[in-house]
């Protein structure tokens, strides 16, 4: 038989010992002790095995715990008073700028650590004249070297004539005109497509402000109507400042972040 | 010398009309009259044929034109025949004229959290207003001051509706909770009254001229039932259920029923001793978020008139109002406008078919608002489309449209005299429509967030407005 079986009978007929049950209660007491001993003590792979097991057991105990916690209370729950408040017409529906702002925090703090949001760009890396401008020659030979091809992205503005070709100096080739700008609004961090009305500052230089050239860190001004933005004095805005935030002539478009 | 006689008889040509009433009966025969006759003398022919005793003003339409000019112009510019008899439609104006509002007289703030909502008393002597704070706060319109801090709701105050006779302030909360509060002392009296599971999306008291004093009031939830609730019994005599979803807006009509639109699509007509429902009407393809009624504004300010006149009596209010009421009725039935999600309003006339009488499309956007001139003659919407339609309160046609808001509009409001029309908007302004030239009148910035309430005072001196900036603004002549 068994020897457990052994034991079961001994009990059966002769019945337990007369301490039995108080050694096992200070037996069981004295558990949660050498547990923690041997938790502090084990070392190496067997250490790690018994620590991954342990914390699996807390975190089940703690899911317990909270489950028992919420069936005790009988009050209703969401009794809490939230932010943001809003009127019985606007309770159902989504509102995608405003609410995003108020409960993406996390999202905000992310990105405040990260500093994608910096704005403006302080430091902005110098463009040389032979990385902007690329040489033409031009003439019957080819000799004569006094046309540039500007390679970075330009703007024009709509009622943009070119010079008669044999009188101008900068070539502005159309691939690389742009004439809207994927436009981020800082705070409601929606971007917008918006239309660029100007270039106010290149920080490379006032010569290439006057030619419309945009690189990284270059002020531009678009156009906010589509944004509904009003001043304090009910007057609607329809032009901001945006910086530039990427290299438009390796991505293709132009990313902005307007300056609030 | 005759030949100069004959050409002066030559020069003023007669033309035959017909004035007509809005409702299409004929005053008198057809006439005679002389070209050159304007509004003015029209006027004067209309009082003397009614028998006025003062001499009130109308306006005349020929063909949902406002005649503005001699009728010699009139026919001349559209080439109407002189053969065939031309109808004017006479409508009578308001006796008295309100001011519009053009300067903020008063930023008062006291609300710690956003104001949903803002409602004058039928008298126009107490402003309460509705926030996120929980609270319902009483203004003081003489000083322009805080009054009362009404404390009791657990969560957000989202309605707050005012007894037509003045002496009672309901408000209900996010938390599914009414709470019935004094205006002269600004205490709650009685505990809150609780019932429904969810949210309160709209009050509706029962007018003065069914019972006097006013005991009974309609609440409307998210759960998707209206709960009818007496004052002095402190608790829910009937419950209005059928909707599946939840019911956005609830009215107390004049001839005892009640009209809850409802997120299903629909429209339940409900009688008010048994609370069983009489009506279905069907049409909308999407929510609906408002209903309007062409007797809303009189149902709402009870025995009071521009004149402010103070009753005594419950008797003397109940006559008062019910003759004020048969008065702005009229021998038509009762119309009632629905704003949906859908993008397009219906004109139903329950009374006589559960079909509707006209669909009224026109806006890009959701409709979120509509709401009846005082003297029933326009409607006006306000929609996520930035703009504010203007639409005849009888047929239901479409007039104008008035643009200029920036950013989605909110709410609307009529000044009493239905000559001004006032829009609140997410852009932060409100702004003065007037309806005669149908143009911007007054624009108010001011705001610094949205604006979420607006109100005009039924004496027409004052408006009062209140956002997301948290404060309350009124804005005077």
């Amino acid at each position: 038989m068994p020897q457990g079986d052994y034991i079961e009978l001994h009990r059966k007929r002769h019945g337990y010992r007369l301490d039995h049950f108080e050694r096992k209660r200070k037996k069981e007491a004295r558990e949660v002790h050498k547990r923690s001993e041997y938790a502090q003590k084990a070392l190496g792979i067997k250490g790690k095995m018994f620590a991954k097991k342990r914390y699996a057991e807390k975190a089940q105990m703690k899911k317990t715990l909270a489950m028992h916690e919420e069936s005790s209370t009988r009050r209703k729950v969401d009794d809490d008073v939230h932010e943001g408040a809003v009127p019985a017409y606007l309770l159902d529906r989504e509102n995608t700028t405003r609410a995003k702002v108020l409960s993406n925090t996390i999202k905000q703090k992310r990105k405040e650590k990260a500093g994608k949001w910096e704005v403006p760009l302080p430091k902005v890396r110098p463009v040389a004249e032979d990385e902007m401008f690329k040489v033409i020659r031009t003439g019957k030979r080819k000799t004569k070297q006094w046309k540039r091809m500007i390679t970075k992205a330009t703007f024009v503005g709509p009622g943009f004539t070119r010079k008669p070709p044999k009188y101008e100096r900068f070539i502005r080739p159309s691939g690389l005109r742009f004439s809207k700008a994927h436009v981020t609004h800082p705070e409601l961090k929606c971007t917008f497509n918006l239309e660029i009305i100007g270039v106010k500052k290149n920080p490379n230089g006032p010569m290439y402000t006057s030619l419309g050239v945009m690189t990284k860190g270059t002020v531009i001004e678009v156009n906010v109507s589509e944004l509904g933005l009003v001043t304090p004095a009910g007057k609607v805005v329809w032009g901001k400042y945006a910086q530039v935030t990427n290299d438009p002539e390796n991505d293709g478009c132009i990313n902005a972040v307007l300056l609030v | 010398m005759e030949v100069e006689e004959e050409q002066r008889e030559t020069t003023t040509n007669k033309v035959m009309c017909l004035l007509t009433d809005p409702e299409g009966t004929p005053l008198g025969a057809p006439v005679y009259l002389p070209q050159n006759a304007g509004p003015q003398q029209l006027q004067q022919m209309v009082n003397k044929l009614l028998n006025n005793e003062e001499k009130l003003p109308y306006a005349f339409y020929v063909s949902d034109q406002e005649l503005l000019v001699p009728l010699g112009t009139y026919l001349e510019k559209n080439k109407v025949s002189v053969e065939k008899v031309l109808s004017i439609i006479y409508q009578p104006q308001a006796v008295f004229r309100i001011r519009s509002v053009n300067r903020c007289s008063a930023t008062i703030a006291g609300h710690t959290e956003a104001v949903l909502s803002v409602a004058f008393s039928p008298d126009g002597q107490h402003l309460a207003s509705g926030s996120g704070d929980t609270t319902v706060r009483l203004w003081d319109l003489n000083t322009q001051t805080p009054q009362f801090t009404c404390t009791g709701h657990r969560n957000w105050v989202l309605c707050i509706a005012w007894s037509p006779d003045g002496k009672h302030l309901v408000s209900g909360s996010k938390a599914g909770e009414l709470q019935c509060w004094d205006p002269q002392t600004g205490k709650p009296s009685g505990n809150p009254l609780m019932g429904h599971k969810k949210w309160i999306t709209g009050i509706s008291w029962e007018p003065v001229h069914l019972n006097a004093p006013c005991r009974r009031f309609v609440s409307a939830s998210k759960d998707g039932d209206a709960r009818i609730w007496d004052i002095s019994l402190k608790k829910c005599v009937i419950c209005l259920s059928g909707h599946t979803l939840a019911v956005t807006c609830v009215k107390w009509g004049g001839d005892g029923v009640i009209y809850t639109g409802s997120q299903d699509c629909t429209i339940k007509v409900w009688e008010t001793t048994q609370g069983k429902l009489i009506k279905e009407l069907k049409g909308h393809g999407h929510w609906i978020n408002s209903l309007a009624l062409s007797t809303e504004y009189v149902l709402r300010t009870g025995a009071f008139d521009h004149t402010g006149k103070k009753y005594s009596s419950p008797e003397e209010m109940k006559r008062v109002a019910l003759e004020r009421y048969n008065k702005m009725k009229g021998n038509g039935p009762e119309r009632l406008v629905s704003g949906s999600d859908d993008f397009t309003m219906f004109l139903w006339e329950p009374f006589v078919s559960k079909h509707p009488k006209t669909r009224m499309t026109g806006h890009q956007q959701l409709v979120n608002h509509v709401y009846f001139s005082p003297d029933g003659q326009w409607v006006a919407s306000a929609s996520f489309d930035k703009s504010v339609k203007l639409w005849n309160g009888a047929t239901g046609q479409f007039i104008a449209a008035f643009r200029g808001h920036v950013g989605p509009v909110y709410q609307i409001s009529w000044s009493a005299d239905s000559r001004l029309l006032l829009s609140g908007s997410k852009d932060s302004t409100l702004k003065v429509w007037d309806i005669r030239t149908r143009k911007l009148k007054q624009d108010l910035p001011g705001h610094a967030d949205e604006v979420y309430a607006v109100d005009w005072s039924p004496d027409g001196e004052k408006v009062a407005s209140g956002g997301k900036d948290r404060v309350l603004k009124l804005w005077m002549g």
